[in-house]
């Protein structure tokens, strides 16, 4: 595969503050690349120095193996899908596709014919005329699609284009844009701080925290092997102990010694322990390997999830068998459902369910969302 | 590293280009020629410094008659400035009484004809004002379209014309829209589920003003009596006109050194009443700050 | 409306349109009184269009008016470009102070201040009188400004600040999206602000009489000069003619004001959009 877009080292401050610390990144034609992180972990401003709307303070960019650190965004074969679109309000459906395309000072029967090819793309055919403000979010956002694709760019930039439809639409447009992608053989570049989204999308996904790239990979590789206890707690729900590794395929916490599949650790490294709380069986608690008590029951539809207080840490267990509150359970772990992770800065921020609420996590998100 | 800078630099540039020809400008017609107010008041026809015109304005002293007829010595420029605020202050207040529930009611109407009284308000402020001062004067004058048809009905004629009261009318026929237009600005984007709020939680009609309406409604009326008060205190035609010139205020004060070409105790005057307004203004504007933070 | 509103609102009514109402049926008097009227005529139309002066005086206000607000409506747009682009807070607020000083100073004040300096600078270069056309309309010019200022201001801030970003990004240099995304933007401001300077400078009488030479006359203090001595039912047949010509450019306004409500609809619809936007986050 060819590198279409490089990042060397590259860094930005804003005020004094940093929001990209050193970023390294390869971006190969023809995939969908996703942005992963919580607001303010520099994936938008990422996105923003690659379009060409900001300039880095150090490092270079490189595009198709030109340096373009000094290329305005008009000269760049790149375009952007904005987070609220900003499509211009005083041109109808048409003109704003064709804005690009009379920039160029293109034949006006080769503008129609673009035009009509990429409103049929993005489903909007007979819409033509109408104004962009009469139109519902999601059309909207079909429009900016068709905007930045009419003039066949190399590559694409979306920023947390999903972000203002409803979930729903918001499904259904994950499926299409997928297909749009699939469909023009253009490289995405998608930044959103929805971790579903980001899994059912891509090819590849960078996970980003505080300015820094935590981990790059195939969406399975992120939730099955992440790199830190940050990237096992942002993707999906994870209970991250503290261990010891004993010996290759060998660890201990909780006061148990577990068989795993991992090796390569020295001996006695003290390591973070994740496992997935699907992959924990409730067992009697004579069978268990580890005992503990359950504290809170949630029934979620598919399945219960529960929490379960272990000597004092409390682990979170989807399951499908029901137990009741202050039942004395067993628990029972499969050495593939243990993953081993270095310890890093972020050992023992996450993975403790004591304080876990989900409308306190969808507070702080929604929190987030408004300073952004 | 000088990459750095591109976006940047451009905007630089821009914001150079398109601030210089303003910022030029307010110097050198808004900033200096307010210097050469206090220039011209502190020196004299040589233009050499003094304080004669400032002290002229405290100390110059006219023989008048009072009550009794007996002839009495007066400050000149104290009693003209008491009289301009006074008359000033009435004003504004008049406009504020009549004004305040006029907003009120506007805002609470339908859009539609929210729209067509705000036009109605504002149609009469695009008539020359000096015409409009001047027809009130055949309105009002002894011989006038009031007296006429006071006279019809049998009643004896009132004298207005060249009274206070006369000058008073002048000055809120001709800013009452200053008036109504900001509180109402104001009042229009109050929602109404605010006052239904109110009402919910067992605010009475007058509750709801008293705690609701009037608190909220304050900015504008700020902005209102500011803008009421300073061109009434400082209206030099309206007097002239209305007042038959009987009621010296500081604008004709002005106007009058002017045209007997005194620029230097015009410019006196002027910066005195600038420094007064704004000692009123910044006092004002705390007071706000202090309303609305509460 | 409550039927005691309505009769206070009208009460209202009559006295604001009173005196106009006065003036515009004593236009149409036949004998000289402006009290007495004595039998409908248009003798005082007909003196006022052989009146050469007031006609002379009224082409120097369209003039006058015509030069200051397109001059102000440049020069504003452009600064309030620049305002939401400063940076420096001290900056801003010392520009936004000195851009309200002209709304908030007694015309008097701003009169008399540039009177000052003008006659000033005329004596340094020894001229007898400094007073002109030039000088009134630099003191136009002066006045209107703010209020274009503070008309562009708002929709500039309204307005989507990835809107030019996106024309850039479809290959718009940097002017090119200014002309083609931004002014479209912000025309409505632009057309009001306009209008407004266009009318601030054709009613203005305060700033203009202290500010204009003896060679050029606008039709405001040659309504002052009138009123000074006698005044027939001719000056209220310039008044009911200038009132007509004002309220047809009213209208006009209301009309550019309605694709303004056009604007006001976007930007709930933004508005609504934005909260759909973090609704769905939620």
């Amino acid at each position: 595969m060819k590198k279409i877009i490089e990042l060397k080292n590259v860094s930005k401050s804003f005020d004094g503050e940093v929001v990209l610390d050193h970023i390294n990144l390869d971006i190969y034609d023809n995939e969908f690349l996703t942005l992963l992180g919580p607001s303010g972990c520099g994936k938008t401003t990422t996105l923003r120095i690659i379009g060409g709307f900001e300039n880095a303070d150090e490092g270079d960019i490189v595009f198709m193996g030109e340096n373009i650190n000094d290329m305005p965004p008009y000269k760049r074969n790149i375009n952007t899908v904005f987070q609220r679109y900003a499509l211009f309000p005083h041109l109808n459906v048409y003109e704003n596709v064709a804005f690009p395309l009379r920039e160029k000072k293109e034949k006006k029967s080769e503008i129609d014919r673009k035009v009509k090819e990429m409103l049929n793309l993005v489903a909007l055919s007979g819409f033509e005329r109408r104004s962009v403000t009469s139109l519902s979010g999601g059309q909207q956002q079909r429009v900016a699609i068709a905007r930045a694709l009419v003039s066949n760019p190399k590559v694409l930039l979306l920023d947390e284009p999903l972000a203002a439809l409803d979930l729903k639409l918001r499904k259904d447009m994950q499926q299409e844009l997928k297909k749009i992608q699939k469909a023009t053989g253009i490289t995405f570049v998608f930044v959103t701080h929805d971790q579903e989204e980001a899994l059912s999308m891509s090819d590849t996904v960078v996970v980003m925290a505080e300015g820094k790239i935590q981990q790059i990979g195939t969406p399975i590789d992120i939730y099955n092997e992440p790199e830190n206890a940050f990237v096992a707690d942002f993707i999906g729900e994870s209970n991250i102990v503290d261990g010891i590794m004993l010996e290759d395929k060998k660890v201990s916490f909780s006061g148990h010694i577990f068989d795993c599949v991992d090796y390569g650790f020295k001996k006695r490294e003290p390591v973070d322990v994740v496992i997935r709380p699907e992959d924990v069986d409730i067992v009697p608690e004579e069978k268990g390997m580890l005992k503990g008590v359950v504290t809170s029951v949630t029934f979620l539809g598919v399945h219960y999830e529960i929490i379960v207080d272990i000597d004092g840490f409390k682990w979170m267990i989807q399951t499908t068998d029901f137990v009741d509150v202050d039942e004395h359970i067993g628990l029972y772990i499969e050495p593939d459902a243990i993953h081993i992770m270095h310890k890093s800065q972020y050992s023992g921020m996450f993975g403790d369910y004591s304080s876990f609420s989900n409308e306190l996590d969808e507070l702080s998100d929604a929190e987030m969302e408004i300073e952004e | 590293m000088k990459s750095s800078n591109s976006i940047s630099k451009r905007d630089r540039i821009v914001r150079r280009l398109t601030l210089a020809p303003y910022s030029i400008w307010s110097v050198l017609f808004i900033v200096v020629p307010l210097l050469f107010v206090a220039y011209y008041a502190f020196t004299d026809r040589n233009f050499n410094f003094t304080f004669d015109n400032v002290s002229r304005f405290f100390t110059a002293t006219t023989s008048i008659m009072d009550k009794n007829g007996m002839p009495k010595e007066v400050h000149t420029y104290l009693v003209i400035f008491t009289r301009s605020l006074r008359l000033a202050i009435i004003s504004t207040l008049i406009c504020l009484l009549l004004g305040y529930p006029l907003a009120y009611i506007i805002s609470r109407a339908h859009e539609k004809t929210q729209k067509i009284i705000i036009t109605l308000i504002m149609i009469p402020m695009w008539m020359n004002f000096l015409i409009r001062t001047y027809a009130w004067m055949t309105i009002l004058q002894d011989a006038g379209i009031i007296n006429r048809i006071l006279g019809h009905i049998g009643i004896k004629p009132i004298k207005i014309i060249g009274t206070e009261a006369a000058v008073v009318i002048g000055m809120v026929y001709d800013y009452f829209p200053y008036m109504v237009l900001p509180i109402y600005s104001i009042m229009a984007k109050m929602d109404n589920k605010l006052i239904e709020a109110a009402k919910d939680l067992g605010c009475n009609g007058a509750g709801v003003l008293r705690r609701v309406v009037w608190p909220l409604s304050l900015p504008g009326v700020i902005s209102g009596v500011t803008m009421v008060l300073i061109p009434s205190i400082s209206t030099f035609y309206i007097s002239q006109k209305l007042g038959y010139g009987k009621f010296y205020l500081i604008g004709d004060a002005i106007e009058g050194q002017y045209a007997a070409n005194n620029l230097h105790f015009a410019a006196a005057i002027a910066f005195i009443l600038m420094v007064i307004l704004l000692a009123a203004m910044v006092f004002m504007q705390s007071y706000a700050n202090k309303k609305t933070c509460a | 409306m409550k039927p005691a509103s309505k009769i206070y609102t009208a009460l209202i009514m009559i006295f604001l349109f009173a005196p106009i109402v006065v003036l515009l049926i004593f236009s149409f008097n036949e004998s000289k009184s402006l009290s007495v009227f004595s039998g409908f005529s248009l003798h005082w139309y007909e003196e006022l269009f052989h009146d050469f002066d007031t006609l002379k005086a009224l082409k120097n206000t369209l003039v006058l008016a015509v030069c200051a607000s397109v001059i102000s409506t440049i020069t504003g747009t452009a600064a309030a470009v620049g305002i939401t682009k400063m940076r420096n807070k001290y900056l801003k607020a010392t520009l936004n102070t000195v851009t309200n000083i002209p709304m908030i100073n007694p015309d008097i004040i701003t009169g008399i201040s540039l009177m000052l300096m003008f006659v000033f600078v005329g004596r340094l270069f020894g001229a007898a009188t400094s007073l002109n056309f030039a000088t009134m309309l630099i003191s136009h010019i002066t006045f209107c400004l703010p209020y274009v200022i503070l008309q562009v201001l708002p929709k500039l801030q309204q307005m989507d600040k990835a809107l030019p970003e996106a024309a850039m990004d479809l290959g718009c240099t940097p002017v090119k999206a200014f002309f083609k995304v931004i002014i479209p933007e912000i025309m409505p401001g632009i057309v009001t602000g306009m209008i407004m300077a266009f009318t601030l400078s054709l009613d203005d009488f305060v700033i203009s009489y202290f500010t204009s030479g003896n060679g050029f006359q606008t039709l405001p203090i040659r309504i002052y000069s009138m009123t000074k001595k006698t005044v027939t039912p001719k000056m209220y047949a310039l008044a009911t003619l200038i009132f007509f010509v004002i309220l047809v450019l009213l209208l006009i306004s209301n009309l550019s004001d309605s694709s303004g409500d056009e604007t006001i609809k976007e930007a709930k619809h933004r508005r609504k959009m934005k909260k759909s936007a973090t609704e769905a986050a939620n």
